[in-house]
């Protein structure tokens, strides 16, 4: 059965809580999710009051502060700072999102941060990717063609077939939608996920693509894409505001445009 | 991926039916092949959803003109060849729409392989069953009556 219950290594305890120095009168509580395997304890919830008369901006300033002035140990990803790598993806105020674009003014009351759920966790707010990069790897997201481009120029296209893939291709992997999927919970070993299903989009609505058949026919499977329920948290959890679950809704048109 | 192994030894994320699996994620999520179906089903239940919307708004229109709910007023009911035929419809499409339903529900929540293989054999059975009650029940009061 699909596990309702987190197992009992996995339950959430209390955790340490690191006040705030002396002096500031503008703090706020960010309370964080640490799981540190190697020391064979239960995950817990730190918390920490921060100043932010000198913290920066974004929920990820804060994490940064924490980690360089109040506990070296706390283990986050994060890389380019503005939106674009993907890497500081976690659930933040009990929606996924990147750390570097949310704002902590977004945020009401005590800051909440978990790593995105439903993955395993590797330490504190990493968690293991490796079946959602395969799923991504599984789609074949590269150009296929049987007509050799031409000898002397790139493989033209208009300017509305362009358009069709500008939003798809700005798809950031960042795994915030497929984390917020419960139909990704339950079944991530068989359903690909709307990041995956929209990287596979992106490709079927290619106008050089020529394997939209083949890609199809991969896609067409009672997991793999039908494990959508149209449940669209993926389109609203969506960092860079694209829309998965409209891009697998035309997937399935798609198929059933091709059989009826 | 041998550094990725111990990751997965200490979280048990990749072991496989207890045993740590030394597949390839790719190998894993690829698993074994599509299985080139899927469309039927979500068509099915977009026909026999827009079916029964008809078919239930009729139903729901039935009952709230219908005289009253005694037995011979129900046998008059049934026994109008219209209403005994859409009252079929509305059963077979019911027991369709809700067998699929049903499906999705044990594919998403059942996980172990025994379990979710009598899961849908029972479910369909009680469908069909359930169905052929309702038609034989119409069929009797409709014809026989």
């Amino acid at each position: 059965m699909a596990e309702f219950r987190l197992p009992k290594n996995s339950r959430i305890k209390k955790g340490k809580h690191f006040a705030a120095a002396n002096g500031s009168s503008n703090t706020r509580t960010y309370a964080v999710y640490r799981y540190d395997p190697d020391s064979g304890e239960n995950p817990r919830v730190d918390t920490y009051e921060i100043d932010m008369d000198n913290c920066g901006p974004m929920v990820l300033d804060a994490l940064i502060k924490i980690k360089n002035e109040i506990d070296p140990t706390l283990t986050f990803r994060r890389s380019c700072r503005e939106g674009i790598c993907g890497s500081c993806a976690m659930n933040i105020d009990g929606g996924n999102t990147l750390a570097c674009t949310r704002a902590n003014d977004e945020v009401k009351g005590d800051v909440k941060i978990y790593p995105l759920p439903h993955m395993p966790v590797v330490k504190d707010l990493v968690t293991d990717l490796t079946n959602f990069y395969a799923q991504y790897a599984s789609i074949k997201p590269w150009l296929q063609s049987r007509t050799p481009p031409p000898p002397d120029q790139e493989r033209l296209q208009s300017k509305e077939d362009q358009e069709l893939i500008n939003e798809p291709a700005a798809c950031i992997l960042c795994a915030c939608c497929s984390t917020s999927c419960p139909s990704y919970w339950w079944n991530s070993d068989r359903y690909l996920g709307p990041a995956a299903l929209l990287a596979a989009y992106r490709w079927l609505v290619d106008s050089r693509d020529e394997a939209t058949g083949e890609r199809l026919d991969e896609l067409e499977d009672p997991f793999r894409l039908y494990r959508c329920h149209t449940i669209m948290n993926c389109t609203q959890t969506c960092p860079k505001g694209l829309n998965p679950a409209q891009a697998i809704a035309e997937t399935k048109k798609m198929l059933a445009e091709r059989k009826y | 991926m041998v550094r990725h192994c111990g990751v997965y030894r200490a979280h048990g994320s990749i072991l496989v039916g207890g045993v740590m699996s030394l597949r390839s994620p790719l190998g894993r999520v690829l698993g074994l092949g599509t299985a080139k179906d899927g469309t039927s089903h979500w068509w099915g239940q977009r026909v026999s959803g827009i079916a029964l919307a008809v078919l239930g708004l009729w139903f729901a229109w039935s009952l709230a003109t219908l005289s009253g709910f005694s037995y011979p007023e129900a046998v008059a009911f049934i026994s109008q060849p219209v209403n005994a035929l859409l009252l079929l419809l509305l059963s077979i499409t019911m027991a369709w729409h809700s067998y699929l339903g049903v499906q999705v529900v044990i594919e998403d929540y059942v996980h172990s392989h025994g379990l979710k293989i009598a899961s849908l054999l029972l479910s369909r059975y009680a469908h069909v069953v359930l169905a052929a009650a309702a038609i034989f029940a119409i069929l009797k009061l409709g014809i026989g009556a």
